[in-house]
């Protein structure tokens, strides 16, 4: 039970006089702030990390580009948000639970998820580990810990309580990062997830990439409150707020937030202050809703360059690294590219696997009586005809108009 | 009459609402300066003000519950959700609170100005979560109405009337038609019944049944089912909850036979509720067992999209199986 000191008079308290520092380490110039301490990150890592910055930015171009060639449905790019993302995930043990929210490619990039894999997800052919069921960008990867996206907003943060709270009881010493946006904050799952989690003492790390904007909302009429940080202390939580585009910064912060969860079994919500430098997604046009010059601010705050430079003072990177590996990805991602079109979409079986265990007497049927309709008809199926009779339908056909 | 597509449509039955009662406002995700994500409410903000078209947090239940109390208040909320499929964590603002506000209170409050939008269906290669079709699960639920339309003509009258019906109503727009859909729409108000099935093309042979998005894809199939001499009775249900019994029961009695045809999965689906009804009133007239045309009993997926939907000829398909019974 919680016990207070008594006052005699109404004096409110007021959620105006709550303000969060924001915790920086590197400057744009890739120097270090005065008083600011370097985390403890060797050249191997630091450049796995700027690596996997590098495929991110690269997939991104290119799979817009894509998009806009009608070769893709849709995209979602994390363009701006990569040290938010990377950093986070590289201050985990690999083996920690990635919940995300669906602009955390980056994370996937860091644990080593291929060029290959991206594509099979992005085109939904028969090489998809989600079969081809969901749009573009759902990815999901039992080996790398990454739990399959779902797109209803916020529903994974309460999981990540969940499966934190598991970790701790199977007590193998890994906890559960949940990514969300400052828009998501805004849903009921996440007061449940914090509010458990804070109960239940479950190692869980709440990561909200504040990037500003949710589709075309910017923060200010999403909450009246100096952000989302404030809210940990409703539920009696450690917080910190972090200059979200300042790899050192994220890094350490979530170091030290993943100690408190596993070695203390305290939840730790992680605020980090970025941009979305990118639109929404491919079917969103932001000159709607905010200015160029806005966007342009930002763009010097790119924290890839930021990293860079930073590299560069320690004498770790140079152009000439930075133009072979830039080309290499680029011919690697039209390589793949390439071979994800070709390969042929899911059999037309997997419209029935997978929602239960066993596909059930009814569902038989219905597969029975939609092969007979596909074969009197295969012209017009030509996807599903294709696993039904490869011949009947070699010529492929791309009719996708596009989602969201 | 000028010719204009849903979404102006859509767009054009929300001005009218709000110039004639300024107790009507417009919110959701994205509804304000930007008009929603598919500009069904551009340009209200400019108009209204800030105060009555807005910008709402993320949160549906927030959206719902918050909706509900300005209803019960005297306002009339026209709340959008922005994807049918992000409908369900209203679900318990929806089917608890919404639908039994005057049934609890003894009609002391109810909530009769509340209008929920929100687009649905298939056909966008959206996927899992851009496609479902979720009107079966409120129709179970006394104390709301659900309202489809099937063009923009409908909607711009559905939508009219839904706004000032003394209940609750649940406004699904079949999307795919959004800027597909096109027709002559009058500038002035006016509004369409709710409740009341349309018969949208007479026939004698075999009786059609769908609503939204699959009208445009049954008149197709009927094209062709005449090409080889069915005389087809299309019939738009217009209104899922309440729905109307007797124009179809009328035509049925007619023609002998009847298809019914929705996106959604087959089990517990909305036609599974029409042939129920429809069997015991016409059993002795039908001449084959009422067919139905419906999604898969699966969750909705991407790449075969096309095979999942229910399409002109697995529609062609039940008419032929019922005229040849
Ligand atoms: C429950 C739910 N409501 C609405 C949507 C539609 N939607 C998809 S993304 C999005 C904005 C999310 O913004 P934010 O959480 O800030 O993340 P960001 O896109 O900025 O990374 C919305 C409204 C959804 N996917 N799920």
């Amino acid at each position: 039970m919680t016990t207070t000191a008594r006052t005699h008079q109404p004096e409110f308290l007021s959620g105006d006089e709550f303000s969060i520092p924001t915790y920086g380490v590197l400057a744009q110039d890739g120097s270090l702030y005065e008083g600011a301490d370097e985390p403890d990150l060797d050249k191997a890592k630091a450049l796995r990390i700027y690596h996997s910055m590098i495929v991110t930015r690269v997939l991104d171009e290119r799979m817009l580009a894509a998009q806009r060639q009608g070769r893709l449905s849709f995209y979602m790019q994390c363009t701006g948000e990569e040290a938010a993302v990377i950093g986070s995930a590289a201050a985990l043990d690999d083996d920690d639970m990635i919940m995300a929210q669906y602009r955390e490619q980056g994370a996937l990039a860091y644990r080593g998820f291929t060029f290959d894999e991206f594509m099979n997800q992005l085109f939904g052919n028969e090489m998809d580990y989600g079969k081809g069921r969901q749009m573009p960008i759902h990815y999901g990867s039992r080996k790398l810990h990454y739990m399959t996206i779902s797109s209803p907003l916020a529903t994974q943060i309460p999981q990540a309580t969940g499966y934190a709270y598991g970790q701790k009881l199977a007590g193998e010493g890994l906890c559960t990062i949940v990514y969300f946006g400052e828009g998501a904050a805004s849903e009921g799952d996440f007061h449940a997830a914090l509010n458990m989690a804070a109960v239940h003492e479950a190692p869980v790390i709440f990561f909200c990439r504040n990037n500003g904007y949710a589709i075309s909302t910017p923060s200010v009429e999403q909450f009246a409150a100096d952000g989302v940080a404030p809210r940990a202390f409703g539920y009696r939580m450690h917080v910190i707020r972090v200059d979200g585009n300042d790899i050192l910064a994220v890094y350490r912060a979530t170091q030290r937030a993943r100690e408190l969860a596993v070695k203390d079994n305290k939840p730790v919500l992680i605020e980090a202050m970025t941009y979305r430098l990118a639109a929404h997604s491919s079917s969103d046009d932001p000159s709607g809703y905010r200015s160029r010059k806005e966007e342009e601010v930002w763009r010097d705050k790119d924290p890839i360059r930021r990293m860079r430079s930073w590299l560069e003072h320690k004498g770790w990177w140079d152009d000439d690294q930075e133009k072979s590996l830039q080309e290499r990805l680029r011919a690697e991602v039209l390589e793949t590219m390439k071979r994800a079109e070709k390969r042929p979409p899911p059999p037309l079986d997997s419209l029935v696997t997978d929602v239960y265990a066993d596909v059930t007497p009814a569902l038989q049927r219905q597969l029975d009586q939609l092969k007979w309709h596909i074969r009197r008809h295969p012209e017009a199926y030509p996807r599903g005809a294709r696993s039904l009779d490869p011949v009947l339908a070699s010529a492929d056909n791309t009719d996708d108009q596009g989602g969201e | 009459m000028a010719t204009i597509n849903m979404l102006q449509a859509i767009n054009q039955a929300l001005d009218i609402a709000m110039a004639e009662d300024e107790r009507v406002l417009c919110f959701g995700e994205d509804v304000g300066s930007f008009g929603g994500v598919f500009r069904a409410t551009s340009h209200l903000q400019e108009k209204y003000g800030k105060a009555r078209c807005f910008n709402t947090p993320l949160v549906e239940q927030g959206i719902v519950g918050f909706a509900n109390g300005l209803a019960a208040q005297g306002s009339v909320p026209v709340a959008e959700i922005q994807f049918a499929d992000y409908i369900f964590p209203a679900f318990d603002q929806i089917v608890n609170e919404t639908a039994k506000f005057r049934y609890r209170s003894g009609d002391l409050f109810n909530v009769g100005g509340l209008t929920i939008r929100a687009p649905y269906g298939g056909g966008i290669s959206g996927g899992h979560y851009h496609s479902q079709s979720p009107e079966a699960y409120f129709a179970h639920t006394p104390g709301i109405k659900i309202v489809v339309p099937r063009n923009p003509y409908e909607a711009k009258g559905l939508l009219l009337a839904s706004i000032r019906d003394p209940d609750p109503v649940l406004f699904f727009e079949p999307k795919r038609l959004y800027r597909a859909a096109v027709g002559e729409v009058p500038e002035e108000d006016y509004q369409l019944p709710i409740g009341e099935a349309e018969v949208t093309k007479e026939g004698s042979d075999i009786t059609l049944v769908g609503w939204g998005a699959q009208m445009e894809v049954i008149d197709k199939a009927v094209e062709l089912a005449e090409k080889e001499g069915i005389s087809c009775e299309v019939i738009d249900l217009r209104s899922i909850l309440p729905w109307d019994e007797d124009t179809i029961a009328e035509s049925v009695l007619k023609t002998g036979r009847l298809v019914i045809t929705h996106e959604a999965p087959r089990t517990g689906g909305f036609a599974a509720e029409i042939s129920a009804a429809i069997q015991e009133r016409c059993f002795l007239y039908l001449e084959s067992p009422i067919e139905r045309v419906t999604g898969l009993d699966t969750p909705f997926p991407l790449t075969l999209e096309k095979e999942y939907l229910p399409d002109h000829l697995k529609i062609l398909e039940a008419i032929r199986a019922s005229v040849n019974f």
